[in-house]
């Protein structure tokens, strides 16, 4: 067995060579993710046939629910960055984990948005204080937590450290959070409405879904390289390699 | 107690606190005072009817009392790192989370035991029924300890921030959703004359994960705070 793979991890975990890495990926992703979209849009807004209950208002659940899972996926990969970063304090995990941060609250946010806008016209309601929807108004609360602890601090690493420890409060408590959210809800209220299990969709329903999903994944991937790439730049600013980079700019725009 | 030894270091630790809150006696009253005006404030805006206040009585003296709670936390570690003895604390021999944990028990019987002794008169002011009183309290004396313990590793997180007080209700307040879910939800179950042990069972049982979690890991976070 080879061991280049963890040797490439290794390196990768170094600034610079990091730096170099995300520089090579974010145009690809950043494509990838616009791409995807586009036809994802298309196969969702054009060629998937309209719901025989809900019309054309179920469209919107191309946006919310690839919405959704990046606001979850995306507190999955903070956790694990964040562990990481207070075990083996690599620095690069930290600033892996501030970088999700937002973008994991704006995911949250743009379900809350689109999940609000689809319950006007199906449950005549923008809001109603179901299980789910709590939970994620939570989510996003704990996200706004977390991203103001991290900006409290005057040193950089010492808040992205106490906003890492933060993240890990945080993923024991929201599956306790979803669970006592049902409880309270099954408590006082019976029945609810609850959104349509993607199992009972049509194949030309879920096609679309299924490339946004895609779609969200490569816009992350994108969006935290460049945000790791600002960061690493700012938080290195003294280093060799910085200045190395910023000379070759100078004299790359002189040339 | 041999002197020095770990329960000494604690019994200390527990006597000097307990010493200085006695020593400044009005701050104690404060959070008190607090919870008492905000309930009184309630019948205010929404009009005095026995019957809406009977029902929203639970849930308002619970989120008073968390809100009171939260007021007094910001003051829970701030002397100590600001006349350096939390540095002494941390050099010393015994472990931390044992000190932290007499320091959160010294917080909880200083500005939460107060808050149930005067949670009944607060509910009464609401027209709470008696029975419906005594799960309140027992769902306070589970919930409180609770809160403080929780809100503790939050307030060593934020302990290294320049400015925490809002800061710290945005962090402490998401994570206290299943407390007040809970506890609430005790007395709203003994209103309707329903079995509300569950509930309480449910914040003993996370009363019993935090006493043991949440000293540790307050330890580690005012260590992660005060490393510069």
């Amino acid at each position: 067995m080879a061991n280049w793979v963890p040797l490439w991890l290794h390196r990768l975990g170094s600034p610079p060579t990091f730096y170099r890495f995300a520089g090579a990926v974010y145009p690809w992703a950043l494509g990838l993710a616009f791409v995807l979209g586009a036809i994802a849009l298309y196969g969702g807004l054009v060629v998937a046939p309209a719901d025989y209950q809900q019309g054309d208002a179920y469209r919107i659940i191309f946006i919310h629910v690839p919405s959704a899972w990046m606001s979850l996926f995306i507190y999955g990969v903070m956790t694990l960055a964040a562990f990481i970063a207070l075990v083996w304090r690599i620095k690069l995990a930290e600033t892996v984990a501030m970088a999700s941060a937002p973008i994991g609250a704006a995911f949250t946010a743009i379900t809350l948005a689109t999940g609000s806008l689809w319950g006007k016209p199906m449950w005549g309601t923008w809001w109603t204080w179901d299980a789910r929807l709590t939970s994620e108004l939570v989510l996003l609360f704990i996200y706004l937590g977390i991203i103001g602890l991290c900006h409290a601090f005057e040193d950089r690493r010492q808040g992205a450290r106490a906003a890492a420890f933060l993240v890990l409060v945080g993923a024991v408590n929201v599956p306790i959070v979803h669970f006592s959210v049902n409880w309270w809800n099954t408590l006082h209220q019976g029945a609810t409405i609850r959104l349509l299990g993607p199992s009972h969709m049509a194949a030309s329903m879920v096609w679309p879904l299924l490339t946004m999903m895609g779609a969200t994944k490569f816009y992350y991937i994108a969006s935290l390289f460049s945000r790791v790439r600002t960061e690493l730049l700012a938080a290195e600013g003294g280093k060799a390699w910085v200045r190395e980079l910023a000379v070759a700019g100078v004299a790359g725009g002189k040339a | 107690m041999t002197p020095g030894s770990t329960p000494a270091a604690c019994a200390a630790l527990l006597r000097r606190d307990l010493t200085l809150a006695w020593r400044r006696r009005g701050d104690i009253a404060l959070p008190v005072l607090y919870a008492v005006i905000v309930v009184t404030l309630f019948p205010f805006a929404l009009g005095p009817e026995p019957q809406l206040l009977q029902r929203i009585a639970g849930g308002v003296v619970f989120v008073t009392v968390l809100l009171a709670m939260l007021l007094s936390l910001d003051g829970l570690f701030r002397p100590d790192i600001d006349d350096g003895s939390m540095e002494q604390l941390m050099l010393a021999p015994q472990p931390l989370a044992l000190l932290v944990g007499m320091k959160i028990l010294a917080h909880w019987l200083t500005a939460a035991l107060p808050l149930v002794v005067v949670a009944p008169v607060l509910a009464s002011m609401l027209h709470l029924p008696p029975p419906a009183i005594v799960v309140l309290v027992v769902a306070l004396a589970v919930a409180t300890p609770l809160l403080s313990l929780l809100g503790a590793v939050l307030v060593a997180l934020a302990a290294g921030a320049k400015r925490s007080g809002m800061l710290l209700a945005l962090m402490l307040l998401p994570l206290c959703v299943p407390v007040v879910i809970f506890a609430a939800g005790a007395v709203a179950a003994a209103q309707d004359g329903l079995p509300w042990i569950a509930p309480i069972a449910w914040l003993g049982a996370g009363l019993a994960l935090a006493v043991v979690l949440a000293p540790l890991a307050c330890a580690a976070a005012l260590r992660i705070a005060m490393d510069t």
